[in-house]
């Protein structure tokens, strides 16, 4: 069958395999950035803001590609500048939502603005949107790992402040939490990890690495270390699965990793629906003090 | 841990000819207040009298017109580690990912950088305090799916667990029927009477708290009255409160405040058909 052939391929596998490395590690290094980020994404609701995001590193990156400058640059200016401004004019998530919509399609119009100028080769113009195994060379690897250090690190310190100004934002503001600026600096970090996400992903499928493992995750647990371990396993999976899947035939990567990724949120939708039919996580005893024998005095 | 010491010596909050103004509107001005600690102080007003915006205040969210306030003896900033805060009940959404007993956690570590995990002996008092609020029994159910009143016992056990100097409750048995209405405040109630922690509750209705109050703060048309229950919610006082006849109606051992509806309206004139304030005390609800 010629169509099975051109989706699922693995004719000298073991050589394409070592030319992908890179690739792999980055898609790797990805899942854990976008495991990380995403229940945060999810807990501030934020998914609009990722895909706003990512359509203005789309304009970068067009951009700097038609002036023959490093596109990873280039998103990165246009997802940061794009994360600042929502963080900054859309403190509500009402006038969030309209900001986005006006930035989002400015953004869209202007990448292709630029792709229509550019004479390069046609592949590279719909990498920016689908995604694409690019080869990725060591100094680009070495970047990558570099913006996602600095993601996660971010996100590891501010981990349980970030939490609490997500969820309660007034109750945080009035256990002293700095909540505007921790707003703030997540946009930031939301802002860098979507641009690395766009390398691999394409700017319209950010959110199946940024947002469907978390809320697969959050079908099944909410347990606060659990969701953020689940989160990551999810993305690394959908990333490094979608990469290996991907080698043999000459399609793009990201209808691979958005499958793996939505397949992976309905399993977990379907094992979470069925334990609420089940009666929940919990008995039903509403108020019931139970005394249970506790160790503490 | 925090003891409880260094707060027997002053007032908790102190307020000093206090005044909040928006533009030409003034909301309360040349309010003197001194809360000691352990001491519960009830706010009364109508809707718009700036109640919540005296929370907004010693939370250093807004500033103040004239006039100082000190929390502990410091001048107010954003935000304090020894203000527990109280909110109205609102739904959590599903997919928040908490438990009951993570949000209770927060109390103790949730302002704390940094992944470290809870030390002994703050695992102790967050399993100490979940037993103090009743929370056993959903402790590890999703902080979506619990009821008003279950999720209003998990966050009085939030704002305990820090151990604070001053409670600040904005409504927070609003919503909540008259059974978990009187055991969330007597969570409350027993935290000032154990820990000393003075409160400061704005609510629109003071039955379900008579009993424990000390003091009342009654605002109206940008003038307060303060003092204990009996001496404020009268008819004369509320009367020269509003500057138009109300009536204080005490049955079934609630109070019930009866006010022509132009009492605070500032456009005046109209109708003039009695009804139960709305911003007081409600009559008929439930206890029969």
């Amino acid at each position: 069958m010629d169509i099975w052939s051109t989706v699922f391929s693995f004719q000298d596998y073991g050589e394409l395999l070592v030319l992908v490395r890179n690739s792999i590690l980055a898609g790797a290094v990805l899942g854990i950035v976008g495991g990380l980020i995403g229940p945060f994404v999810v807990a501030r609701n934020m998914p609009f803001a990722v895909h706003g995001i990512s359509e203005l590193s789309f304009a970068g990156a067009s951009a700097s590609l038609l002036l023959g400058v490093n596109v990873v640059t280039g998103s990165l200016v246009g997802s940061v500048l794009a994360a600042l401004l929502i963080g900054v004019l859309g403190s509500r998530a009402r006038d969030r939502n309209s900001v986005i919509a006006v930035l989002m399609p400015f953004g869209l119009g202007l990448g292709i603005l630029c792709l229509a100028l550019y004479k390069g080769r046609a592949a590279n113009k719909f990498g920016l949107l689908t995604g694409q195994i690019v080869a990725v060379d060591n100094p680009q690897l070495g970047f990558l790992v570099v913006i996602a250090a600095v993601v996660v690190i971010t996100l590891l310190v501010v981990w349980r402040p970030l939490m609490f100004a997500s969820v309660d934002p007034d109750v945080a503001a009035a256990a002293g939490i700095p909540v505007r600026t921790l707003g703030l600096a997540f946009m930031l970090v939301l802002g860098l990890a979507t641009a690395v996400s766009v390398q691999i992903v394409g700017a319209l499928l950010v959110l199946s690495l940024l947002v469907t493992p978390a809320a697969a995750a959050l079908r099944v647990t909410v347990n606060p270390l659990l969701v953020p371990v689940l989160s990551v396993v999810f993305a690394v999976t959908s990333v490094v699965g979608g990469i290996l899947l991907a080698l043999g035939g000459g399609l793009p990567i990201s209808p691979y990793v958005t499958t793996i990724s939505f397949a992976i949120w309905l399993v977990c939708r379907i094992v979470g629906g069925r334990r609420e039919r089940r009666g929940g996580t919990r008995g039903r005893s509403e108020a019931a003090r139970v005394p249970l024998p506790t160790a503490s005095a | 841990m925090e003891t409880s010491g260094d707060r027997r010596g002053g007032d908790v909050l102190r307020l000093r000819a206090a005044g909040l103004s928006y533009g030409a509107r003034t909301l309360w001005s040349g309010l003197d207040l001194d809360v000691a600690p352990g001491e519960f102080v009830a706010v009364l007003g109508p809707n718009g009298a700036g109640k919540t915006s005296l929370l907004r205040t010693v939370l250093g969210q807004q500033r103040l017109t004239s006039g100082t306030m000190s929390f502990l003896g410091q001048p107010v900033r954003r935000g304090h580690r020894r203000i527990g805060y109280i909110p109205q009940q609102r739904l959590m959404e599903s997919g928040t990912p908490l438990r009951a007993r993570d949000m209770i956690a927060q109390g103790v570590t949730g302002h704390r950088w940094g992944l470290r995990p809870e030390r002994r002996a703050e695992r102790e008092r967050i399993e100490r305090i979940i037993d103090e609020v009743g929370a056993t029994a959903f402790a590890d159910a999703p902080v979506a799916e619990l009821s008003g009143g279950e999720q209003q016992r998990t966050r009085v056990g939030q704002a305990i667990a820090a151990d604070p100097a001053l409670l600040l409750c904005d409504e927070p048995l609003i919503s909540l029927d008259l059974r978990h209405q009187r055991g969330v405040t007597e969570l409350i109630d027993r935290q000032r009477r154990q820990q000393g922690a003075a409160v400061l509750f704005v609510t629109h209705d003071v039955n379900p708290i008579l009993d424990v109050v000390d003091r009342v703060l009654y605002i109206a048309g940008g003038r307060f009255r303060i003092g204990a229950p009996d001496e404020v919610l009268r008819a004369d006082v509320l009367s020269d409160l509003y500057g138009t006849p109300v009536d204080v109606v005490r049955t079934l051992g609630r109070i019930v405040i009866v006010g022509s509806n132009e009492a605070h309206d500032t456009t005046g004139g109209g109708h003039h058909h009695c009804e139960p304030d709305p911003h007081a005390t409600t009559p008929g609800e439930g206890r029969l």
